[in-house]
């Protein structure tokens, strides 16, 4: 080793043990802003690092290349609207395996081009692996983007024998790769995964439903974690192989806490097509009677309550009501009520995505709980208000055993002495299932647009 | 199997331990910044992609570098920017 590969192994070192010391400090709002730039300065340092290897002859496509992806990355990242970001992080992470396809395959051409030294085993097993994990991560990625982003409609598209035949399009990958080991020196294999996968990638998230696609976007992180992993291995990088690593653990933890929050299996999730585009099953069952409550009937309860807990759901966001929530809710902690908002895992359309946009509408985070940290808080609370959430509060999820949402964990509204619902209609939720606490006695319906129904309780609280 | 490529194995089986420890430390609160950085860091791969796309050993590397580096660097870039984004929203009533 020369006195500069040493110094360039040590610096991925360090900018290994920033990403690990960034990452760590993410367990806290206070530092979590630091955490993000302790990661930024990893990323730069090997970056820096890596210009002065030995190897680089031009930088002239270099320097398109950073300029052209900086400039995108960062418009991006500017204008994207928060209720945007799990199709901005999917497709985040799409270019991250693309970009670990496309090195593999730099690599392989640039073996190739040698004339002298055959291409070994272990370079072709490395490149096929991050053919294979890179490809399905950039097609799933693109599909999970179409579907979040309304491309492509959210409900499971699923084609006879579906799984039947991902399963042998995956048993030919696996022999293409097989071959390619055995005739390294033949493009058309290497070129074969990378066409199969690209099919795979897109046949394996079409048939998940778009309520899924919190787990979809959370594993298909990990996958481009494990995609830099694999790349490492073609390259011998550590740094790659280490924060891929990191990035795929990250991932992982993800998809498990969401399906756990929606008692699913991930093998359910990927596999079973379930779901429609939400909100559009059939109505409520039976002749029981719901009474209306007005904006009026709700600030008397909301006044005179001393603890109020606060459900939102997606609704909330797609009404755009965050900000007119957030100035009730001020208007109520300012009058001594205490205040509290219980976030359901599933309530965005990402992990954490419902805390992200309270917090745009600058809600304190101190006031956001999840699940666990307020569950045991609504026996004591006076009134639980849902703003557009319905499936998080069913209780069904605890009693009906023949319910489709039967064991997920909800949010134990039905406990508070008061449940104020602000909903459109009677309509289901996502999983089409009918909701027994809306013809609850101590439940008060106020039927209507969240923003509007939010705004007329703020005029009357003004009043009195 | 050579003695890197063990090795390779070993510092990464060691790293994905790492990242469990740390990882499940974050809170629920700051799940969407979390995958938002974590992503940026699994950008990583623009150091493969900056290699390839300057080294000149082939027309094809240079060119499929090139675009790698392009899809990294959004990564990247896109990655961090939006977390600190969205991290700077995230305040504390009276600090």
């Amino acid at each position: 080793m020369t006195t500069l590969e040493i110094v360039t192994k040590l610096l991925y070192l360090l900018s290994a043990v920033f990403f690990i010391f960034g990452l760590s400090n993410l367990s806290s709002p206070k530092t979590a802003r630091r955490g993000n730039m302790y990661a930024m300065l990893g990323m730069f340092i090997a970056v820096v690092v890596t210009l002065f290897d030995t190897h680089i002859i031009t930088y002239t496509w270099i320097i398109v290349g950073l300029i052209v992806g900086g400039a995108i990355g960062g418009i991006a990242a500017k204008t994207v609207q928060m209720t945007q970001m799990p199709q901005m992080v999917a497709i985040f992470n799409g270019f991250g395996g693309g970009a670990s396809t496309l090195v593999a395959l730099a690599e392989y051409h640039h073996l190739l081009s040698r004339t002298t030294l055959a291409i070994g085993n272990q370079d072709a097993i490395t490149i096929s692996l991050s053919i294979i994990i890179g490809t399905i991560t950039f097609f799933g990625s693109v599909i999970a983007f179409a579907k979040l982003q309304g491309i492509l409609r959210g409900a499971p598209i699923v084609m006879p024998f579906h799984q039947g035949i991902n399963a042998i399009l995956f048993i030919i990958v696996l022999i293409l790769a097989v071959l390619a080991v055995i005739n390294p020196a033949t493009p058309l294999f290497f070129y074969g995964i990378l066409i199969l996968m690209a099919v795979l990638g897109v046949t394996t998230v079409i048939p998940i439903g778009g309520a899924d696609m919190p787990v979809v976007i959370s594993l298909l992180n990990s996958y481009s974690g494990l995609a830099a992993s694999a790349t490492g291995f073609v390259l011998m990088n550590e740094v790659l192989i280490i924060s891929g690593a990191l990035v795929g653990a990250s991932g992982l933890i993800l998809s498990n806490i969401m399906c756990k929050a929606m008692n699913r299996s991930l093998a359910n999730v990927l596999f079973g097509a379930v779901g429609t585009d939400g909100g559009s099953g059939a109505g409520p069952s039976g002749d029981r009677s719901v009474t209306e409550y007005t904006a009026e009937d709700a600030v008397i309860l909301l006044e005179n309550a001393s603890k109020v807990i606060i459900v939102p759901g997606y609704g909330l966001a797609v009404a755009q009501a965050q900000h007119v929530l957030h100035e009730m809710s001020q208007m109520l902690l300012d009058r001594g009520v205490d205040v509290k908002y219980a976030i359901h895992p599933v309530a965005g359309r990402m992990p954490g995505h419902m805390n992200v946009l309270l917090a745009e509408a600058n809600v304190s985070y101190d006031l956001l709980k999840d699940l666990d940290e307020v569950n045991d808080e609504f026996q004591t609370a006076d009134v639980a208000l849902v703003v557009g959430a319905n499936d998080v509060v069913n209780p069904a999820a605890r009693t009906q055993q023949d319910s489709p949402i039967y064991g997920m964990p909800i949010l134990n509204v039905d406990e508070a002495d008061h449940v104020m619902i602000i909903k459109r209609s009677l309509n289901p939720g996502f999983a089409g299932v009918d909701n027994q606490l809306f013809y609850e006695d101590k439940t008060m319906m106020l039927f209507g647009d969240a923003k509007e129904m939010l705004n007329q309780i703020i005029s009357v609280l003004k009043e009195s | 199997m050579t003695g890197t490529l063990i090795v390779a194995l070993y510092i990464f089986v060691l790293a994905i331990f790492t990242g469990f420890e740390v990882i499940t430390k974050v809170p629920p609160l700051l799940h969407t910044p979390l995958m938002s950085g974590a992503n940026a860091i699994s950008g990583i791969t623009v150091v493969g992609a900056v290699l390839s796309a300057g080294m000149q050993a082939h027309l094809l590397t240079t060119i499929l570098g090139t675009m790698a580096v392009v899809f990294a660097t959004i990564n990247v870039i896109g990655g961090f920017l939006v977390t600190d984004r969205m991290l700077e929203m995230f305040k504390k009533d009276k600090d």
